[in-house]
């Protein structure tokens, strides 16, 4: 059961083999019986849970049910719940009860899926192994001497332990891609724009995105089928046509043309990556695709001028806690600007203080155009980039992670170090581009690899269809970790 | 380029968080660390390259200017940490 495609699943509640109450139960089990360990979950509320688990029996009952109706979901503590903690892996929001519901958690709730608990996460999505969270890390299930990646590293846990079928992630320069790879599940970062930020606390706004993470591209579909769509409550939310992100999953890849970046394959890639992606690449040739070579020359740029924007957007962004009208507020304070510095001194962790500073000084007077504007000016040559490099092939793909999951603390004091390990992610949201990992084998410590997949602008339902052909061809992605 | 402590001091008390002296050197040689790897950029030539602020090139939206949220103050201040009357409480900012 709990290994179960969602379209299984969703088959069985329709034919009442199994009740939403049931099946989110089973789920409720699996945490507690792993999460003790793993740490993936920061809250869980079996009693929330299961009342909209009755709800979705009468909806079934009623006849009518759509393709998540009782499927229990776990949800990023990223995601503003109604009713819930809503921590963002943050002392500053420990206390927080959102009092409403982001717009992916309307959707959600609408259509009857079932809220299974809000998942760790780094600290305000800043992170590359879970580290940061004030909650503690989270374990990889495939190794518990390994990070999970970050920032989604509880939802991409959750799902490989299979502590819940699907779950929700943010993605703002890999955090939904980098996780997934790690903890060998599929998930993917849809193009800036399609899955609205309404609710989704901020960290870098011209860059951050909400995606789904589950044990297969088909389910991946599913859940954009959901999540994605126009709202009106974000301003960079677009306005399209409704799609089916399922519609050309069977698709044969005849002819497919498959960009291989050199700059991805160069010094810092781990051989054991270099050879699973390899591997991969020569499973998508049996399929009937080409390869070209092509180039992303700014690639080594991505790094620092994510680190100036990131932190820029995450200083303005951030300002907003400041221990009045939410959060966490210091004690024993003289005047208001003392009762500021304290209250965001405690409440926040290193590393957002150090993004904070940082993105303070690159904004601060005199050093606005060398630092802001100039990172500017190079995102735009790394979207143009890829743009070329879309003229010659369809897909580009390459590793998500230069290495299989590092160990836990082997990076954590050293803060440039694990920026570098998103190397092959952030030029992604830097260009606004959709991008996916999917399982694609294990480094000779038996932790996972993941391909990545970086599709143009809106060609979700091809990537899907690649990722899912792939599966359909080899078994990486139907590994679990050895856990009962 | 580096920066000072008396730069530490300054960006934090710009971006309002307390930082002691103790504390201020570890931040110093961080903050150094990122501010090396961040100047790899400045040996690009980017003349005649405009800006990109953003990921797609958009028009904001403009809606009518017309109340569309109902009065949900007291479910908001529940999450306050100091309220009273209906109005946050915060140490006196006038004399």
């Amino acid at each position: 059961m709990f290994n179960s495609s969602l379209r299984a699943l969703s088959a069985m509640l329709a034919e009442r083999k199994i009740s939403s109450v049931e099946l989110t139960q089973e789920f409720l089990a699996r945490i507690d019986r792993h999460n003790p360990d793993l740490n993936a979950y920061i809250t869980v509320d079996p009693e929330k849970s299961l009342a909209q688990a009755r709800i979705a029996d009468s909806m079934i009952a009623e006849g009518r049910m759509q393709p998540m109706t009782g499927i229990p979901v776990a949800q990023k503590d990223i995601f503003c719940s109604k009713g819930w903690l809503t921590t963002c892996g943050s002392k500053m929001l420990s206390g927080f009860v959102s009092p409403y519901d982001a717009h992916v958690i309307e959707k959600f709730n609408a259509a009857g899926a079932v809220n299974l608990g809000k998942t760790n996460m780094d600290e305000f999505a800043m992170g590359s192994s879970n580290e940061t969270s004030f909650f503690g890390p989270v374990k990889n299930p495939w190794d518990r001497k390994a990070v999970p990646g970050g920032s989604s590293g509880g939802s991409a846990a959750a799902v490989a332990a299979r502590m819940a079928p699907a779950a929700t992630g943010t993605d703002t320069g890999g955090s939904i891609r980098q996780p997934a790879a790690l903890c060998g599940i599929s998930g993917i970062k849809p193009t800036y724009g399609l899955v609205s930020r309404y609710g989704m606390i901020a960290f870098a706004s011209s860059l951050d995105q909400g995606g789904p993470m589950a044990k297969s591209a088909e389910d991946l579909a599913i859940m954009l089928n959901l999540m994605a769509g126009h709202d009106s409550r974000d301003s960079t939310s677009l306005v399209r046509d409704e799609e089916d992100y399922t519609r050309d999953l069977d698709c044969p890849l005849e002819g497919l043309r498959i960009g291989l970046p050199k700059e991805y394959f160069a010094k810092g890639l781990s051989p054991a990556v270099e050879k699973a992606v390899q591997a991969a690449i020569s499973e998508y040739q049996k399929l009937g695709a080409k390869v070209v070579e092509i180039s992303l020359p700014n690639t080594r740029l991505s790094i620092p001028v994510y680190y100036v924007l990131a932190p820029a957007e995450a200083s303005s962004n951030l300002s907003r806690y400041d221990g009045v009208r939410y959060g966490y507020r210091a004690q024993g304070y003289g005047d208001l600007v003392e009762m500021y510095e304290k209250t965001r001194a405690e409440g926040f962790g290193a590393e957002v203080k150090r993004r904070i500073m940082i993105g303070t000084y690159v904004l601060s007077h005199g050093y606005y155009d060398a630092y802001y504007i100039q990172a500017q000016k190079l995102r735009r040559l790394i979207a143009r980039d890829f743009s070329e490099a879309f003229g010659q092939c369809d897909v580009i793909m390459g590793p998500t992670s230069p290495s299989a999951a590092f160990d836990l603390g082997e990076k954590s004091s050293d803060p440039v170090e694990m920026y570098l390990s998103d190397i092959y992610t952030i030029a992604v949201n830097l260009a606004g581009l959709p991008g996916m990992s999917i399982p694609a084998g294990f480094g000779e410590n038996g932790r996972p690899i993941g391909l990545q997949i970086v599709g143009n602008y809106f060609s979700e339902a091809k990537m899907l269809n690649v990722a899912h052909q792939y599966q359909k061809n080899t078994d990486w992605h139907l590994r679990m970790p050895s856990i009962e | 380029m580096s920066i000072s402590t008396g730069d530490v001091k300054r960006i934090a008390r710009l971006s309002r968080i307390a930082v002691n002296d103790a504390e201020s050197e570890a931040v110093l040689s961080q903050l150094n660390e990122i501010l090396g790897l961040i100047e790899e950029m400045q040996a690009v030539d980017t003349s005649g390259i405009e800006p990109m602020s953003h990921a797609q090139e958009i028009v904001l939206r403009l809606r009518e200017d017309v109340v569309t949220e109902k009065d949900q103050h007291e479910a908001f201040q529940k999450d306050a940490p100091q309220v009273e009357a209906g109005l946050y409480l915060v140490p006196k900012v006038i004399e």
